[in-house]
């Protein structure tokens, strides 16, 4: 199977540089998965799972909490706000982050500001994802 | 001529002195290896963020509804400079050369009749600012008690000028800071933040080849608009960390240099108590003799 270069960089360090055969990506308007050659796309990313697969299993999990990821057919670079291998997220830090997000967006919902409501909103789903991930 | 025991004590604070310089030259050296590595680990991000930028902004270029962020306000009226300095003193020329730069740089806009802001990242550039212009600084930042600068302490500096740009409060911002040329040298240099210096068309052809037609998911202006502040945020935490690195830097030269004028210090005073007590001796065994003789 072919492979492309799948690289994942946070503004602190790359996390990622290397060869694999499927990335599936949390995009903005649904989860995509990208296979090499496939058509150039900047897609913004949501908060959720980066999935890397080789030899038709998944071999890495990585949560990233937004950002924008750049697509060539022989190379796909993420830049992820953060970005943490799934193993390494706490059940416990992940919960407090939605209480944070659920409590910053009840604050939110009450002004009209429309863009700062859609704001927390995606960041409450950002964390609930990550919760989610951990507890998968 | 001092007395012995003046000279003695003299010596002896030296030698302390020296110890102490010594010792954080040995610090800063080991801190300048972890903020150049830090420095260089944000490299990768920076990079890629600039070759998506360049694409993204040929693409938006010239259309009228840019945002705001890429190409200004369309006016040069009104500058804020951010100035990056550091938070601790006993480095050098560091702190000063910065702050002296920035003092020149708002002279000279304010000569060509422009009003200028000034929004201070670290202690010692605002301490030195403010004699001046305290009436121009709109706002400052530090990172005292720090021990690593991470990127969610530059965010907010950026979340303040996209604040600042939405109200309205400038035309123009300037990023002021310490370059880090190496371990000796760090030159201040500005960056131009807003309207943001995108990397000239051919350059971003040349790297993507003629297959440089993105599709786009959202839409351009939507991703544009995301990316700009993040993009903003970047740049302040890359100058940041250059600035840090270049601290330690100076700090480790100037305090290599204490330590050997210490060092020199000791020898001369060790000298002079030398020759002083060999002065006592020989006063000392001239009286004997004459007093010897005189019996």
């Amino acid at each position: 199977m072919a492979q492309f270069t799948l690289e994942l960089v946070s503004p602190e360090q790359l996390l990622l540089s290397e060869q694999v055969d499927m990335a599936e990506i949390p995009a903005a308007e649904g989860d995509m998965g990208v296979l090499a050659g496939h058509a150039p796309m900047i897609v913004a990313l949501r908060g959720g799972v980066i999935r890397v697969h080789e030899g038709g299993r998944v071999t890495k999990r990585l949560y990233v909490a937004g950002g924008f990821a750049e697509i060539t057919p022989e190379r796909t670079t993420v830049l992820a706000d953060m970005a943490v291998p799934v193993e390494q997220i706490y059940a416990d830090s992940a919960r407090s982050r939605v209480a944070e997000a659920e409590a910053a967006y009840l604050e939110a919902a009450k002004g009209a500001d429309v863009e700062a409501r859609e704001a927390a909103m995606a960041k409450l789903l950002a964390a609930r994802e990550m919760l989610a991930a951990a507890a998968a | 001529m001092p007395s012995l025991k003046t000279l003695r004590t003299r010596i002896n604070s030296v030698k302390s002195t020296r110890k102490i310089t010594q010792a954080m030259k040995m610090v800063a050296a080991s801190k300048l290896k972890r903020a150049q590595s830090q420095a260089e680990a944000a490299r990768p991000y920076a990079e890629r963020m600039e070759r998506m930028l360049g694409a993204l902004a040929t693409s938006v270029a010239g259309s009228p509804d840019a945002p705001r962020m890429l190409v200004g306000t369309g006016r040069q009226d009104v500058h804020l400079l951010v100035v990056v300095s550091a938070d601790r003193g006993l480095c050098g020329g560091f702190n000063s050369t910065i702050s002296r730069f920035a003092r020149s740089r708002v002279r000279a806009l304010e000569e060509q009749g422009k009003t200028v802001k000034l929004l201070t990242v670290g202690r010692k550039g605002r301490d030195y600012l403010r004699r001046e212009y305290a009436r121009n600084i709109v706002g400052e930042v530090n990172f005292v008690g720090k021990k690593r600068i991470g990127f969610e302490d530059a965010a907010p500096i950026a979340e303040k000028i996209t604040a600042m740009l939405a109200a309205e409060e400038f035309d123009v911002c300037t990023l002021v800071y310490n370059r880090f040329k190496s371990v000796i040298s760090q030159i201040p240099s500005e960056q131009p933040l807003i309207p943001a210096s995108i990397p000239a068309t051919g350059e971003v052809a040349a790297d993507v080849g003629p297959k440089a037609l993105y599709e786009y998911e959202p839409a351009e202006e939507a991703i544009l608009a995301s990316l700009l502040p993040q993009n903003l945020a970047i740049q302040i935490y890359r100058a940041v960390l250059e600035s840090a690195a270049g601290e330690q830097g100076a700090r480790m030269t100037a305090m290599d240099n204490a330590t050997r004028n210490a060092g020199d210090m000791i020898a001369r005073l060790t000298q002079s108590y030398n020759r002083q007590r060999q002065a006592n001796i020989t006063k000392e065994l001239i009286e004997i003799i004459s007093g010897a003789e005189a019996v």
